[in-house]
């Protein structure tokens, strides 16, 4: 029976029907068209569904939609200002090489964010050790740590080769 | 995932009132196990039963010597509280190296224990600090709590409410993290309290356990000369395909001593 799920995703009032099975990403891509979040592994490992739930980092492949009813969401697409200026965090990817096939980008991003929120200062091995759940298969993890260091703490992030 | 009906439950007199209405219910806390169960179809159940709404389960708070922690208390809450770190750091540290950030922003202390997955870490930090599990119904202690792979003592209908933690003098956790999974090849939580030295013991074996010759030993003298050449029997410990109970028990004797040094 399906199930009415409203939910504020990226500062907008949004609802779907769909069935309890159905999951949060599946929610958000094929019923809310947000195409940005990606499904990876659907494992919880990879962290290419990485979202906001209500300001905190969850993947979304290991919620149900109806798990998110009355909360608010925020995707990849919710980041950027509304004129298009990219958030400081993507701004940082970007400036950084933070991303090659840029496949986990939209959750290595969103987790970068939450990393920001959580734990300024942060050093390198601190960041690392948080990017546990968010994989890169082409391995380009030095930008994406940079990128992330260069927002939470400029200092410690290594020189350019 | 086959499909279900989905409840979400009031409180936690619901909650119990609907599980035992269930021909094949499950409850759900965080879902962080029970998703994935349902995705690979481990499980098919009728109906789930969503805890996420019930207030008064989550929350962390000190009764006199003890800490206590609602069962939807999120990993990444009991390691961030400010309560948990300053009275039993070892558990907040614990807490903090289950999974991964956002697993730890939905996973909760009920919902890992009742689970009872033999690498995860709460049970060891259980066993270990001599917590005692409050339900609906009645106040387990932590050791009498797991009783095998992935079966513990509760009862059908019986909902975990609290987890209890005695405040020990001092703690210590340290895990080998399985490098794919995260979850704990073997977790050892060593305390020391006003009733002599706890050893809890997580990832080893088909449950948690407490490694008595250790404690035994420990409680006479606490420093890592008192163990001598003591070692953990393999015996009955999980043996697979990636460790043989030989080097989990092995580990395990490593990792106590590890834990006496980092708490002298």
């Amino acid at each position: 029976m399906p199930i009415a799920v409203k939910l504020t995703i990226n500062g907008k009032e949004a609802s779907a029907n769909v069935e309890p099975r159905t999951l949060l990403v599946e929610m958000i891509r094929e019923h809310l068209r947000l195409t940005g979040t990606h499904v990876g592994c659907d494992t919880t490992q990879c962290g290419c569904c990485v979202v906001h739930l209500d300001g905190k980092a969850v993947k979304s492949c290991t919620m149900l939609a109806v798990q998110a009813n009355g909360r608010a969401v925020t995707t990849i697409e919710g980041l950027a200002s509304p004129d298009g200026k990219l958030h400081p965090m993507q701004e940082a990817f970007r400036e950084h090489h933070g991303l090659q096939c840029g496949f986990c980008t939209p959750g290595m991003v969103m987790m970068g964010v939450d990393i920001a929120r959580r734990l300024p200062g942060a050093d390198e091995k601190t960041v690392r050790q948080e990017l546990e759940g968010n994989l890169c298969r082409c391995t380009g993890y030095q930008g994406i740590v940079n990128a992330i260091l260069s927002v939470v703490n400029p200092g410690a992030v290594k020189a350019h080769h | 995932m086959r499909n279900f009906n989905y409840h979400l439950a009031r409180d936690v007199a619901d909650a119990a009132a609907k599980i035992i209405a269930s021909e094949d219910g499950k409850l759900m806390a965080g879902g962080m196990t029970l998703i994935p169960t349902l995705k690979q179809r481990l499980a098919s159940p009728d109906d789930v039963i969503d805890l996420g709404a019930i207030a008064g389960l989550k929350g962390i708070a000190r009764e006199g010597d003890e800490i206590v922690i609602g069962a939807m208390t999120t990993h990444a809450e009991v390691a961030a509280s400010d309560i948990v770190r300053s009275a039993i750091p070892a558990l907040a540290e614990m807490a903090g190296g289950i999974g991964d950030p956002a697993v730890r922003h939905r996973g909760t202390i009920g919902g890992s224990t009742a689970n009872a997955d033999p690498a995860a870490d709460y049970p060891g930090g259980i066993v270990g600090l001599g917590a005692s599990i409050v339900t609906n119904t009645r106040k387990i202690a932590g050791d009498e709590f797991f009783t095998g792979l992935f079966e513990t003592a509760l009862e059908s209908g019986e909902i975990i409410t609290q987890v209890r933690f005695p405040i020990p003098r001092k703690a210590h956790y340290l895990k080998f993290r399985h490098p794919a999974s995260g979850y704990a090849v073997v977790g050892v939580m060593v305390a020391r309290t006003a009733s002599g030295v706890r050893v809890g013991v997580t990832g080893a074996g088909p449950s948690a356990f407490r490694a008595s010759a250790f404690e035994a030993a420990l409680s006479k003298d606490f420093n890592a000369g008192a163990i001598g050449n003591l070692e953990l029997s393999a015996d009955g410990l999980l043996n697979d395909i990636h460790f043989s109970g030989e080097y989990r028990a092995h580990v395990a004797g490593v990792f106590i001593r590890r834990c006496v040094a980092a708490m002298l």
